[in-house]
C-alpha cells in the first residue's frame, strides 16, 4: 500500500486520485474527486466516500464554505516551484474554515514540508522513492517563526 | 541598528543547519540538481561562469564594524581577498567553494548576518535611502519599517515560491533616494491631514526586460495595516501572476494586464478579509523596533565654527575641497556630516572592496561614526555620523585606503553590474566598459564641470546595473556571439523617475569612449549656465545627440 506522511508519522494510505479527464463509473474506493468533476456533478454524487483535489490553477473560492463536506482535500503541486498551493491551503483553512485533512499531492519536496505545515497541510504525498522517515524531520526545520499562518494565528510579536 | 534577540538568532542558526543538510544531500546525490537550484538560490548561492557566487543579505544596507571585520575575514579565508557591493545594497563573494558555503553561513550567523532570500523567486532584501535617519529632508526614519518588513518576509510560508523575484523599497522623504518607483512594491512614508503616519503604496514598477514605472494603488495606508496590506498584494500576485513564461512573470506584467485600477480593487477585496487579523501591528511592536534606531549621543556642536574651519582647510588643500564638495552630504544635526566612501576609483571594478579596505573602514567607522557603515545602491559606502571637525583627518585616512576618490554623483561614479566577467546571465562584459570610460574621462576638472550625471551599465537586459534609469544608460547586447552596447539617454531614478530612450543602433566596445564623449560634447554645447545633463536632455531631446553620434565622418 502507498505510504504518506500524516502528522509526523509515515502511514499507509488508500485514497485514490481520480484524474481530471475521468468519465464513467467511480471505483468502489476512497476517491479524491477532481474539483471541476465535483462542481459539474455534485447534485448527483453520493459523497460518502469522497474527498476532493484542487489543482494549482483552479479557483479555491468555487469550493468555498462547502469544503467541510469533505473529510480530506488535496492540493496539487504540478511542479514544486508552483507556489499557488500554499495560498490555496491557507484560504481553505483560514477563510473557509476547513477542518478536515489537508494534503499536498504531486511534486512538493521534502524541503517545503515546513512551509506546507504552516499553510495548514497535515498530510503529504511525496514522490515515490523518497525516504519518508528522513523527510519527516524537515517538518521541524525551524522552531521559531515570525508571521501568523494557518497553524499559528498570532505573529511572533503578539505571542508571549 | 537592529540587534537580534534570541528568536532572531535561533531562526538564523536553524537556517544554517537546514542549508548544511541540503548541501550534504546534494553532494551525496540525494537531492536532485533541479530541486537544489531554488533552495540554494533562496540562500544567495549562484553557480557562475567561474565559480559559485554567494550573495550576503545586508538588510536595508546597514552594517556595523564587527560585521565588516567578519566580511574581511571571509574574503581572506574563503575568497580571493575582496567582495562586491551590489545595487540592492547587498554584498557578493565571487569565489567561494560550494562545500564551504555552510561554514561561511555559520560564520555570518555569529555576527547576525545571513544570505536568506537574496536570490530566487521570493521576497528579496528590502532597500532604502542610504541617508535614512540623518537626512535633512526626511519625514520619518524608514529603517524600523524596513526591519518590520524584513521579519515579516523572512521565511514567509506562503510566499517562498512566487512566480518571480519580488523587491520592496521604502523611502521616508519627499525626494526619492530609494528608487521606489521601479520596485515591485514601493512604499513612501507620508502623513495624512490629521498628522497620522502611513504609506503611499506603489506596485508594478521594475526594470529588467520590460521597464515600468510603478502605479499608486493606495494614497494612504495607516501604518498599523502595513503587513496585512503587503500580505494582500502578495497573495493576489501569488495566485494570479503568470507562471508559464518567466519573462512575463513579474508583478508589473499582471498590473499592466489588469490595469492598476483593477489590480488595486483585487488587493482591497483580499485585504477586506485579512485587515483585522492579529497581523495588524501594535504600537508596542512598532516602538520596540523603533527603539533600535534612536539617534546616537550626538554632541552639541557649533556648525558655523566647523564650517569656517572646513573652508580654511579646503582653501589650503584643493583635493580636500573637492572631496568635501562631492563626497559629503548635509546632516540633520549641526556639526555633523554624512561621508560617502567612493568604491569607484579608476582601474577597480565599481563596487569592489578588498579585505584590507574592509578592515580599515571598520576602524574608521569605530573611530568616527559610531561603528556603523551603510552600503548604497550606487555601490558605495557611507559613514553617516561624522563630526565635521573630524572630516580632514578622516579624508587623509580614506585617501590612504584608496576610497576617497572625489567623484560621488559624477560621470565616473558609475553603477555597473559584474557583467560577463562573472555572471552567467550576461550578454556582454560591463566592467571593461566602466574602466575604459574612467580612463577616458580622467580629467577631474572636466568631470566636475559636467556636474551631477549618472551613468549606469548593465551586461544584459536583466538590468542589475539599472541602465534604464541612468542619465546615460549602457546595455550589453549579444549580436551573433559578439558583444555590442546599446546607449540610452534621459533616464532618472529620482522622484521624477523616467526611463531612458534608446539612442539608436549599438556600438562595439572600442567605440564606446568616443560615443560617450560625443554625447557629453552635445550636452556641453547646449546647456544653459549650470543646467544639469538630465535637464538639458529633457529640453533639447534625443535628436541632437543622435545626429552627432551617428553623423558620417567627412
Amino acid at each position: 500500500m502507498p505510504k504518506i506522511i500524516k502528522g509526523s508519522q509515515v502511514v499507509d494510505d488508500s485514497w485514490v486520485i481520480i484524474p481530471k479527464d475521468f468519465s464513467g463509473e467511480l471505483p468502489r474506493a476512497k476517491v479524491l474527486l477532481p474539483m471541476q468533476y465535483w462542481l459539474d456533478n455534485k447534485e448527483a454524487l453520493n459523497l460518502q466516500c469522497a474527498g476532493l483535489w484542487i489543482d494549482s490553477d483552479e479557483d479555491v473560492d468555487a469550493v468555498g464554505l462547502e469544503a467541510n463536506q469533505f473529510p480530506l482535500i488535496a492540493v496539487n503541486f504540478p511542479t514544486f516551484v508552483d507556489g499557488r498551493g500554499f495560498s490555496i491551503g491557507r484560504l481553505l483553512k483560514e477563510r473557509y474554515e476547513f477542518n478536515g485533512q489537508l494534503r499536498a499531492i504531486g511534486n512538493a519536496i521534502r524541503d517545503q514540508l515546513f512551509y506546507l505545515k504552516r499553510c495548514g497541510f497535515d498530510s503529504f504525498d511525496l514522490k515515490d522513492g523518497i525516504d519518508l522517515d528522513a523527510a519527516a524531520a524537515s517538518l521541524n526545520d525551524f522552531s521559531v517563526t515570525y508571521q501568523s499562518s494557518a497553524d499559528q494565528p498570532e505573529p511572533l510579536f503578539r505571542r508571549s | 541598528m537592529y540587534v537580534y534577540n534570541e528568536n532572531d538568532q535561533k531562526i538564523i542558526e536553524e537556517r544554517v543547519t537546514q542549508f548544511r543538510s541540503q548541501t550534504d544531500r546534494y553532494l551525496a546525490g540525494e537531492l536532485a540538481e533541479d530541486e537544489f537550484l531554488p533552495l540554494r538560490l533562496q540562500n544567495g548561492l549562484y553557480i557562475q561562469r567561474l565559480a559559485p557566487m554567494l550573495r550576503i543579505a545586508v538588510p536595508y544596507g546597514l552594517l556595523n564594524s564587527k560585521q565588516f571585520r567578519k566580511l574581511a575575514h571571509i574574503a581572506r579565508t574563503y575568497d580571493k581577498g575582496y567582495c562586491h557591493i551590489t545595487t540592492r545594497q547587498n554584498i557578493q563573494f565571487n569565489w567561494p567553494q560550494l562545500e564551504e558555503v555552510p561554514d561561511i553561513l555559520g560564520e555570518l550567523a555569529e555576527v547576525q548576518m545571513h544570505a536568506v532570500q537574496t536570490s530566487g523567486n521570493c521576497i528579496r532584501n528590502t532597500t532604502t535611502d542610504q541617508f535614512a535617519g540623518v537626512a535633512q529632508d526626511e519625514h520619518e526614519d524608514p529603517r524600523p519599517w524596513c526591519e518590520i518588513i524584513r521579519q515579516w518576509s523572512t521565511f514567509h510560508p506562503e510566499f517562498a515560491f512566487l512566480p518571480r523575484k519580488f523587491k520592496i523599497a521604502v523611502c521616508g522623504t519627499q525626494g526619492d533616494r530609494a528608487a521606489i518607483q521601479v520596485h515591485d512594491i514601493g512604499l513612501q512614508i507620508v502623513k495624512n491631514d490629521d498628522g497620522e503616519v502611513g504609506f503611499k503604496v506603489l506596485v508594478g514598477g521594475g526594470l529588467g526586460r520590460t521597464p515600468v514605472i510603478g502605479s499608486v494603488i493606495r494614497e494612504f495606508l495607516p501604518k498599523e495595516h502595513l503587513l496585512t496590506y503587503l500580505d494582500a498584494i502578495l497573495r493576489v500576485y501569488n495566485r494570479h501572476g503568470n507562471r508559464a513564461n518567466k519573462y512575463k512573470a513579474r508583478i508589473k506584467i499582471l498590473v499592466r494586464a489588469w490595469t492598476p485600477e483593477v489590480f488595486a480593487h483585487e488587493v482591497e477585496s483580499e485585504w477586506d478579509y485579512i485587515k483585522d487579523t492579529p497581523s495588524i501591528l501594535t504600537d508596542e511592536e512598532i516602538n520596540r523596533v523603533k527603539g533600535f534606531f534612536t539617534a546616537p549621543d550626538y554632541q552639541s556642536l557649533d556648525d558655523g565654527e566647523a564650517d569656517i574651519e572646513l573652508k580654511q582647510r579646503s582653501d589650503e588643500n584643493i583635493a580636500f575641497g573637492k572631496w568635501l564638495q562631492r563626497n559629503i552630504t548635509a546632516h540633520r544635526v549641526p556639526g555633523y556630516a554624512a561621508v560617502t566612501l567612493s568604491l569607484k576609483p579608476t582601474g577597480v571594478a565599481p563596487g569592489d572592496v578588498t579585505d584590507v579596505q574592509l578592515d580599515v573602514i571598520a576602524d574608521l567607522a569605530d573611530q568616527y561614526s559610531y561603528g556603523e557603515i551603510r552600503a548604497t545602491h550606487n555601490q558605495n559606502l557611507v559613514l553617516a555620523d561624522v563630526k565635521k571637525s573630524d572630516l580632514f583627518e578622516l579624508w587623509q585616512k580614506a585617501k590612504a585606503g584608496g576610497f576617497a576618490t572625489p567623484n560621488i554623483g559624477t560621470l565616473t561614479d558609475m553603477i555597473c553590474c559584474p557583467g560577463g566577467d562573472f555572471c552567467s546571465l550576461a550578454n556582454a562584459k560591463s566592467i571593461p566598459i566602466a574602466e575604459a570610460l574612467q580612463r577616458k574621462f580622467d580629467d577631474m576638472d572636466y568631470v566636475y564641470d559636467l556636474g551631477d550625471l549618472s551613468l549606469n551599465i548593465s551586461g544584459c537586459m536583466n538590468a542589475c546595473g539599472h541602465h534604464h534609469v541612468g542619465n546615460i544608460g549602457i546595455l550589453g547586447v549579444d549580436k551573433k556571439g559578439d558583444e555590442f552596447y546599446q546607449v540610452q539617454l534621459g533616464g532618472s531614478s529620482d522622484s521624477d523617475a523616467t526611463l531612458g530612450n534608446v539612442l539608436g543602433p549599438s556600438f562595439g566596445r572600442d567605440e564606446m569612449p568616443e560615443v560617450i564623449e560625443k554625447i557629453l560634447d552635445i550636452y556641453v554645447e547646449n546647456r544653459n549656465g549650470d543646467e544639469l545633463f538630465i535637464d538639458t536632455y529633457r529640453r533639447i531631446g534625443l535628436t541632437p545627440f543622435k545626429e552627432s553620434v551617428y553623423a558620417k565622418d567627412h
